[in-house]
């Protein structure tokens, strides 16, 4: 039954209960709207209600039923933010560390002291070694996406903005910068969300069909996505189709459920747009007029027939078949992907494939499609914050610049990853001297092969890390710790994309403070020509107006400030433009077409031929697999995919927290009955998975829709309740999936690792093995140190 | 008598699994770990004869949900209906409930804690 869109949204709230002010008292508490970003991570931000008692504290949260964003919603994570708020194990003031690294012995410091330390450490290494032996790292997404590369260009002077080890870059950057170099920009699922009449809005229009690919987006919500704005296209009558080796509550729910193996994906996207140009079911008129080099593409995808893609990725030549046309004949289609595309080690390729089948079907930045995500007001919320104060011969200077065409034409974002942690390792091109982490715990979480990282981050002399909670990163190697502010506890603002949202401090827990403070503080210390605010709502306002970022012709930057922003709570353009490259709303110089060389949407990349790489999508098969490793995968039998979601973590985070753990206590290995069967093992057990870099320790569970062939793992696990120094640490390296994923297995252009496309074997675990943490500390390893 | 009762209509349908009326629940009633006034339970997953897999999540009502009595004497919805990813619960009196049942895969429950 499909409801109408007027259906969707509950418009049925008490207005006289939910005020459309941004602060009201109710009896004796406070009421504040605002927006929830981080601390703790998310990559949405779901408006809602704070509610604070006389004293200033939280005691109730609830979703803002006002919103256009959420509507009133909230995820498992937000309801339970009391719990995370008022958790006694947070950080509550700056440390310095007093033992050894490891040992967690730490003595409690001012912020003023906190603060010549890292004064004195910074001004040590621009006089013997240069700004660029410092790198800034930050954690996925969340609150601290410009505010780490503002302080390490603008505070530091360096060029080396980084993640945390994130081998390849890969999340979401292959992506992006896959649709930058071809498109001129990344696109999403048009569900209405920049519109603040969501589904009511005139100009828009439900997809017709929906691909959901690579990812479980009603759990993982990532990247300016609420998940479960699918759900509510569904109940408009949206179809689905699901590429997933995993059956997900979608994939139930699609009429089309395709079990791809990880790591095939541009075989199958290619194989789709093969079936479009045999059967002539793609745009003509869209291919004809805005793109370019159509016909090369289609000789590629000539090399991909169904029955080609279906033994290479596992799947029925029929099902491609249909797939595809379902995709290509539903007007308007959409693409939901997810980090699998990246976590590959030609993700880029694979990307452009998918993008490419969405482009030739006529669905970019059409209603109902694949729209442009451009922020709101033209703010700059990315990693290049701050990027215009470092002298352009020290952007040459960043680590991996040389390493692949990409990142010497600049077009990488981020110091090259594996390159960081070779430099670390061989102090090559040069030393890196000391590393500034906010908000990110790379040795539990995206670090690949995290003890490699362990072991490399134990030689960078000075690392101070910014978080919420002693995590084992801190333990492992943090030589100063500052406690950073919960969401609501500080003042800020999110875009990424609509709409613009307040950010507003309604409490405060011991000496906590922002990113955005912490970041001007210590960037006064360091710069202060560079850092004129005196608040850290000021340094707001200049973000929302621009951040520095060049003019476009759309969005127009904003002229309102922090505050007007927090009495309108959420600013919304009055209309949302479709088809933005008939209207010369893309390129700076204000022409029809894309922000590419050619103007046209290149399904040939112009810079990739430039570059000397293939300018065309095309597959290559992992690394490891049953077929590029056959003698390998005699040993490790089954394809391992990593990073499944869960509702009740966001990565790393999320483990000290009762409730969670009530829901999810421990790390989850799926696989089939037959599997089990096999390998001796019933649902519950303890398990390894393994391979030939290392294995760690997950509970099995049995499901019954999952493929023979595939073994699925958590990431992102470390055990608070255990003890923190080392040898112990946390446990975390007990059940890390990363002690079986690889640095430094990326493709010629960098970006893109195989962390979901591993081989391995499982067996129970029967006491008999002795614990990796313990094992990886003492004596390195996991297996050959 | 029947017409006074309150209920929760279930859209089980779109039940995503997700938790939030469970820990919305647990929340606005201080309960403990182990205590819920609503559990989501799992049907399947299973291959049907056709060979189509089935898998719902239905929430369950128990006798701890008194259907938030003090949210909504201060005008609000119970805390799983606001919450709810999916808006997939509704509340009401069962005979506007039983109005509203206009497709399969619906439940309407009667919590005893009312």
């Amino acid at each position: 039954m499909r409801r109408d869109p007027s259906e969707i949204i509950p418009r049925d709230y008490d207005e006289g209960v939910y005020r459309n002010e941004w602060r009201w008292q109710e009896g004796d508490l406070t009421v504040t709207r605002s927006a929830q970003y981080t601390a703790p991570g998310c990559h949405d931000s779901c408006s809602l209600l704070y509610y604070t008692d006389a004293d200033g504290n939280l005691v109730d949260v609830e979703g803002d039923p006002r919103s256009s964003y959420n509507s009133g919603r909230l995820c498992m994570r937000c309801l339970n933010m009391l719990e995370t708020v008022n958790h006694p194990e947070r950080l509550g003031h700056p440390m310095k560390r007093v033992g050894e690294r490891g040992e967690d012995k730490w003595e409690q410091i001012t912020w003023d002291e906190a603060y010549d330390i890292i004064v004195e450490n910074v001004h040590d290494v621009w006089e013997n070694y240069g700004p660029q032996s410092i790198v800034g790292m930050q954690g996925t997404g969340r609150n601290v996406v410009w505010q780490v590369p503002m302080l390490t260009f603008m505070g530091f002077g360096s060029p080396n903005m980084s993640g945390g080890f994130l081998s390849g870059d890969a999340c979401y950057l292959p992506r992006i910068i896959g649709c930058a170099l071809y498109g001129g920009g990344l696109w999403v699922v048009d569900a209405a969300q920049f519109h603040e009449k969501r589904y009511l809005d005139e100009n828009w229009t439900k997809p017709e069909l929906v691909l959901v690919w690579g990812n479980n987006p009603v759990a993982s919500n990532a990247d300016g996505f609420y998940g479960h704005w699918i759900v509510d296209l569904m109940r408009m009558g949206t179809r689905l189709i699901t590429i997933d080796p995993r059956m997900t509550w979608l994939a139930v729910r699609s009429e089309q459920w395709l079990a791809i193996r990880p790591g095939t994906d541009a075989a199958l996207a290619l194989a789709m747009i093969n079936v479009a140009v045999e059967e002539d079911l793609y745009d003509h008129e869209f291919v004809e007029k805005w793109t370019f080099g159509f016909d090369e593409l289609k000789a590629r995808a000539a090399e991909y027939a169904p029955e080609v893609a279906a033994e290479i990725c596992y799947l029925d030549t029929e099902e491609i078949r249909k797939a595809a046309r379902a995709f290509a004949t539903a007007k308007p289609a959409a693409i939901q992907w997810g980090v699998s595309l990246d976590q590959q080690t030609h993700g880029v390729q694979a990307a452009a494939a998918l993008s490419h089948l969405g482009a030739m079907c006529g669905n970019l930045d059409v209603p109902g499609g694949n729209v442009f995500a451009i922020s709101a007001y033209n703010v700059c919320d990315n990693y290049s914050c701050g990027q215009f104060a470092v002298d352009p011969e020290l952007m040459k200077k960043r680590i991996g610049e040389d390493s692949t065409p990409l990142h010497r034409g600049g077009f990488a974002q981020l110091a090259q990853e594996d390159a960081v942690l070779r430099a670390i390792e061989t102090d090559e091109p040069y030393p890196v001297r000391m590393i500034w982490m906010q908000g990110t715990n790379p040795i539990a979480n995206m670090g690949a092969d995290s003890p490699r990282v362990y072991r490399a981050l134990k030689r960078v002399p000075f690392i101070v890390v910014v978080d919420a909670v002693k995590t084992p990163t801190i333990v492992a190697c943090a030589d100063l710790v500052l406690p950073c502010a919960m969401s609501c506890e500080r003042n800020s603002a999110r875009a990424w994309n609509w709409p613009m949202r307040s950010l507003v401090q309604v409490t405060q827990h011991e000496e906590c403070k922002s990113d955005e403070t912490i970041i001007l503080e210590v960037g006064k210390r360091l710069k202060p020509e560079n850092w004129p605010w005196e608040t850290d709502t000021e340094l707001i306002t200049w973000w929302i107006q621009g951040g520095g970022s060049p003019d476009k012709p759309w969005p127009q930057k904003a002229g309102f400030t922090w505050e007007d922003l927090r009495e309108d709570v959420m600013m919304w353009e009055e209309e949302y433009p479709y088809r933005k490259y008939e209207k010369g709303l893309l390129r700076p110089d204000g022409q029809p077409g894309f922000m590419t060389p050619t103007g046209l949407y290149e399904f040939k990349s112009v810079l990739f031929e430039a570059w000397g790489l293939d300018p065309l999508p095309f597959f290559c098969e992992p690394p490891e697999s049953p077929v590029s490793t056959p003698e390998l995968a005699r040993e490790y039998p089954y394809v391992l995919t990593t990073g499944m979601r869960s509702f009740e973590f966001f990565h790393s985070e999320h483990r000290n927290l009762e409730t969670m753990r009530e829901f999810h206590p421990d790390p989850i290995t799926e696989i089939s009955p037959a599997v089990a069967a096999a390998n001796g093992i019933e649902e519950g057990d303890w398990i390894w998975v393994e391979n030939m870099r290392g294995r760690c320790r997950q509970r099995a569970h049995l499901n019954p829709s999952h493929p023979d062939w595939l073994v699925s793992s958590e990431h992102g696990w470390w055990f608070p309740e255990r003890e923190a120094a080392e040898p112990s640490l946390y446990g975390v390296f007990d059940s890390n999936i990363n002690n079986l994923t690889p640095m430094e297995q990326i493709g010629p252009v960098g970006l893109g690792a195989p962390y979901k496309c591993q081989i391995c074997r499982i067996y129970k675990d029967d006491g008999s093995v002795p614990n990796p943490t313990e094992t990886i500390i003492r004596e390195g390893g996991p297996f050959n140190g | 008598m029947a017409k006074e009762l309150k209920g929760l209509l279930v859209d089980y349908e779109f039940c995503s699994g997700c938790h939030a009326c469970e820990v919305a629940c647990k929340k606005s009633h201080g309960l403990g770990a182990g205590q819920y006034g609503v559990l989501v339970t799992k049907f399947g997953p299973f291959q049907k004869p056709d060979g189509r897999w089935e898998m719902d999540f239905v929430p369950h009502f128990g006798e701890l949900c008194d259907l938030c009595a003090d949210r909504v004497a201060s005008g609000r919805k119970p805390s799983c209906v606001h919450h709810c990813q999916s808006f997939a619960i509704q509340y009401g009196t069962v005979a506007e409930l039983a109005e509203k049942i206009d497709k399969t895969k619906m439940a309407l429950f009667v919590p005893q804690g009312q």
